[in-house]
């Protein structure tokens, strides 16, 4: 900027800065004004549910304003939260993704570490390959991988389908390629002198990734773990597919099948409980936003 | 950190010896520890995605009671129906249309908070992230609410302006329409991260440059910021291109492939006649045809992964 206006004589460049900034607090003003339009865009949606779900179900069905709430009540909160089925669908998702979590940070942190600092026959195609992984859907697979787990009831006899904890074998299928991939990416980030150091003193590697990796990565195990919770809650095919009584449905699936009764929409306690079901991740993300931010844009840019 | 580069520094000057023989086993160790530690990692993939991935080629070969090899005959079976054709040309409608839109939306959202002020920038991506944030299958409960077709507060509103009320879920077109709508929405803020991200890597030099050669507003984004974010585009695209090809979630819950199979794509009709209508090898068979164009998105993703690692 300033060596456009060092070319100038005097008065003009008074005239031109003048006009410059002018131009910048109208586009401001107008940057403004398309932000608030979109975040109102974003935000209807979820605030359309916190509205409802303060409303009884006279007034929903009632010709009232539907964007205000003329007679708040809590009386779908009371309900959903003594009742016995919905608090069973929130405790299988809490369950099954606090382990899902669990078991991919298993088996995603020491592969991860493996691949990218312990080169060895075929790593590299190895590392691809989980790349590759990560861009299988799940829509690709939910046919095949039902049909082999009723295979595997019929011929071993243990039962999985209709259970929760079937889920427990399916959702790494979505979680441990990603975070495999993106702590690749962070280990790989952490400078050599740091593990040659430790293995020099005599540290075995499962040291090294203890006592170095995972203190220095942290902020990328924090991502790949919040990936693999909001992942895990999220999911919705995988359940509707392999779980159907209703004691072994979580939640997503749960209030989809359940507090739709054919063609009666029970609207007041469906906001409620999705509401309920998106706050845990809202929770996450208002507290930990940078780090949720680092996993997704990882994903892409990482590499 | 720093003690432990110290020590080592200390420990490798007084017994090179050690240190030599302590390196040469941990090298004899490495490749059997590295194998032990990616086990999990090779069976999860093997059993649980390869497997079935295989799996479904042959499940697609079978006759509906999974006795019989029929060959192509599902396939042959699949041509000859409409509704297939039909969930064909939705799927690339949907999946390219929502991609375009979600692409166009982030970008502009992307410039416009790159334009505040950078401590104001938080609060603003906070917000515009949260559709991102909820899972998909709660926030299409919320649309289906807001699109109801008698207490509908969208049509509502329109009466408001003296609007007509609309079908959001009960006419083809409209219907296809709403349902590109949720998936814009619920995609258009990863685009905008991603694309905010690689603004902010774009130095301003360029921008300087720029101006002082008389580059007006257009021409800035057109030969400054569109070739600077040019890979970052392309990826972003593929990656979503993948998932709204795959998406299952938005259609199913907000129309469930209706009315008359007009909104259906692969991954809600391939669960319609897979699972609803246990045709297993069927079901598998449609799913199969989302296979091509994931492979070649896929294969432009990794084609670039390995130029960044190999330019890097």
């Amino acid at each position: 900027m300033s060596t456009v206006t060092i070319d100038k004589s005097g008065p003009t460049r008074k005239v031109k800065y003048g006009s410059m900034s002018r131009d910048r607090t109208w586009a401001l003003r107008w940057s403004y004004f398309f932000l608030t339009l979109f975040a109102i865009f974003s935000l209807v949606p979820p605030l359309y549910m916190l509205i409802t779900s303060l409303k009884g179900s006279a007034e929903i069905s009632a010709a009232t304003n539907p964007w205000w709430v003329y007679h708040p009540t809590l009386e779908n909160y009371i309900q959903l939260l003594t009742s016995n089925q919905f608090l069973r669908f929130f405790w299988n998702s809490a369950w099954v993704s606090i382990i899902v979590v669990t078991i991919t940070m298993l088996i995603s942190v020491p592969a991860a570490f493996a691949l990218a600092r312990m080169k060895f026959w075929g790593s590299a195609t190895l590392a691809t390959g989980v790349f590759l992984t990560y861009l299988i859907p799940d829509s690709l697979l939910f046919i095949p991988l039902f049909k082999m787990f009723a295979v595997i009831g019929d011929w071993t006899g243990v039962q999985l389908i209709n259970r929760w904890y079937v889920l427990l074998f399916i959702y790494p299928t979505l979680t441990v390629p990603f975070c495999t991939w993106i702590m690749i990416g962070y280990f790989a980030s952490i400078p050599k002198e740091l593990d040659e150091a430790a293995i020099i003193d005599g540290a075995s590697w499962f040291q090294t990734l203890t006592r170095i990796f995972i203190p220095v990565a942290l902020p990328g195990l924090i991502a790949a773990t919040i990936f693999a919770f909001t992942v895990s809650w999220a999911q919705f095919l995988y359940p509707l597919v392999f779980t159907t009584s209703t004691d072994q449905l979580v939640l997503p699936v749960g209030i989809i099948t359940t507090l739709i009764k054919g063609d009666v929409f029970n609207w007041g306690q469906i906001m409620t409980g999705a509401l309920l079901g998106a706050a845990p991740p809202l929770i996450i993300y208002a507290f930990l936003m940078d780090y949720y931010i680092a996993g997704l844009t990882a994903g892409a840019t990482k590499g | 950190m720093v003690d432990v580069a110290f020590q080592s520094s200390r420990t490798a000057a007084a017994q090179t010896g050690r240190r030599r023989a302590g390196l040469r086993n941990a090298l004899r160790r490495k490749s059997m520890s590295a194998f032990l530690m990616t086990l999990p990692l090779i069976l999860l993939i093997a059993v649980l995605v390869i497997y079935p991935a295989l799996y479904s080629l042959h499940l697609a070969t079978l006759n509906k009671a999974m006795t019989k090899f029929v060959g192509f005959g599902n396939f042959e079976f699949l041509f000859k129906r409409e509704t297939f054709w039909l969930v064909v040309k939705q799927s690339c409608i949907f999946a390219i249309s929502a991609v375009v839109f979600k692409a166009l939306i982030g970008f502009i959202v992307a410039h416009f908070v790159h334009n505040v002020p950078a401590n104001k920038q938080r609060k603003w991506r906070g917000m515009l992230l949260v559709p991102w944030v909820i899972p998909p299958a709660m926030s299409t409960l919320a649309w289906l609410w807001l699109f109801d077709p008698s207490y509908s507060a969208f049509n509502y509103t329109l009466a408001f302006f003296g609007l007509g009320p609309i079908p959001w879920t009960g006419d083809a077109m409209w219907a296809r329409f709403s349902v590109i709508l949720v998936n814009v929405w619920y995609g258009a803020p990863f685009f905008m991260i991603m694309y905010l991200a690689a603004l902010k890597s774009v130095p301003e030099q360029l921008y300087e440059a720029a101006a002082i050669d008389g580059a007006n507003w257009w021409q800035r984004i057109w030969y400054v910021t569109l070739p600077m974010m040019r890979n970052i585009i392309a990826i972003t695209t593929l990656f979503s291109l993948i998932v709204t090809f795959a998406n299952f979630d938005i259609v199913r819950i907000l129309t469930a492939g209706g009315p008359l199979d007009h909104t259906h794509i692969f991954a809600t009709w391939a669960f319609r006649v897979g699972i609803e209508g246990s045709d297993i090898p069927l079901g598998a068979s449609v799913s199969l045809f989302m296979v091509p164009i994931l492979a070649v998105a896929a294969i432009f993703i990794l084609r670039d992964i390995t130029k960044r690692g190999n330019e890097s």
